[in-house]
């Protein structure tokens, strides 16, 4: 895996009137994890958009080394095609091998239509596309939404074998995240 | 295979595809539904019936363009599409020149195979329905570079498909007023415009829509 790198500097993000947070800055290596916390609308998505790149931050800057994940609350597989046929388009793109199916639990649903699958078997797909794309940096966006306790588990097993390959992950969301070596980044104490 | 390959390989499939077989014949059955209406409504003179079919057949055209609109942009961004394009470092301006291409080859050529009944119709003669051919063939990319903008321009909107077809057909007005001005006495060279003002959209549409698309993320 590539060598990478995320970090922010001095980062302002607006969201119509209002400032969610101002003057956050963060560094994350390569091996580490972060946790972002908060309550409801206090920026987590946003924030985890900005460091995507695909949403201006307000202020700040911030730097990627090594390409970025991201899953969020919409897998972004084609509704009407059966699952295997719309994560082989982005393992196309992405030129991955495999796309690890089985691992995820998604073997027997390869024929079904995604708009079939349930919100949890959406989450598992969305990180079967993610590990087929091999990004170093993996921003999550809630991803133990919809999930039952094995999938949970497996996503947490997943991070951690992303992290041991020299990866880098951060991951917004409500629910204890139980790897050693995560930073915690609470982003009440940058509301404005 | 490229990403743009991969990317125009999935946007057929989309809009022909087995899954949406409907979706591809409905704008070609309604634009011979049109013709086949005019005998009715305007009386079976041919002569009057020639005078305004290749005009019909013009209209026609513009309004079978519009019924895919909803389908172009808006499923893809709802699903979060473009978002992961732009992660990969694909740019929202290739992914729509992609789009054009597919949504062109899903209208375009079955209109212009659909021109040919539709002037049986109306009782055009062979001269006429040939303009109206080659018109068709330099206005249709200007149509589907036109429908793809508006469509980026109203994907998200509340109501955004009946007014993705109001914003559509005025400014479709050039390409109908050279297209169907060509069939006119010596008004061949509005064939010649037709094709310009399709080449101004085409170069236009990549650059609109993506920074529709963009600001649609914010």
């Amino acid at each position: 895996m590539q060598a990478c790198r995320l970090s922010a500097a001095d980062l302002a993000c607006r969201r119509g009137d209002r400032v969610l947070f101002a003057r956050l800055s963060l560094a994350v290596e390569s091996g580490t994890a972060l946790h972002v916390t908060g309550a409801n609308g206090c920026g987590k998505s946003s924030l985890l958009r900005i460091l995507a790149g695909l949403l201006p931050a307000y202020a700040g800057t911030v730097v990627r080394e090594g390409n970025a994940g991201l899953i969020d609350e919409r897998p972004a597989l084609d509704p009407h095609l059966p699952l295997a046929r719309a994560l082989a388009f982005w393992s196309a793109l992405d030129h991955a091998a495999t796309v690890p199916l089985e691992r995820l639990g998604l073997a027997a649903l390869g024929d079904v239509p995604v708009r079939y699958l349930s919100t949890g078997q959406a989450k598992r797909a969305a990180f079967a596309r993610l590990i087929a794309q091999n990004a170093p940096i993996w921003l999550l966006d809630e991803p133990f939404n919809g999930l039952d306790d094995a999938g949970a588990g497996l996503a947490l097993e997943l991070t951690g074998e992303h992290l041991a390959g020299g990866g880098i992950a951060v991951i917004a969301s409500h629910q204890p995240f139980a790897l050693p070596g995560t930073a915690r980044l609470a982003l009440a104490d940058y509301a404005t | 295979m490229t990403a743009l390959a991969i990317l125009l390989r999935r946007d057929l499939a989309l809009l022909l595809g087995a899954g949406r077989r409907g979706a591809t014949i409905l704008p070609v059955l309604f634009f011979v539904a049109v013709a086949m209406l005019m005998p009715f409504a305007i009386g079976p003179d041919p002569k009057l019936l020639a005078r305004v079919g290749g005009g019909t057949i013009w209209v026609a055209a513009l309004l079978a363009a519009i019924l895919p609109l909803d389908r172009l942009i808006e499923p893809d961004l709802e699903h979060g599409m473009f978002d992961q394009w732009a992660l990969r470092g694909i740019a929202e301006e290739a992914v729509i020149a992609v789009r054009i291409l597919a949504h062109w080859l899903g209208f375009g050529p079955p209109l212009i195979l659909a021109a040919v009944p539709a002037a049986a119709l109306l009782g055009l003669d062979g001269p006429t329905l040939r303009t109206v051919e080659l018109g068709l063939l330099a206005g249709t990319p200007g149509l589907a570079a036109l429908g793809v903008t508006v469509a980026a321009l109203t994907a998200g909107l509340r109501g955004g498909t009946a007014l993705a077809g109001l914003l559509v057909i005025p400014l479709a007005v050039p390409l109908l007023i050279f297209g169907a001005g060509s069939l006119a006495p010596g008004g061949e060279t509005g064939l010649a415009y037709c094709a310009a003002a399709s080449l101004v959209l085409l170069a236009l549409a990549p650059f609109a829509s993506g920074a529709a698309i963009k600001a649609a993320r914010g």
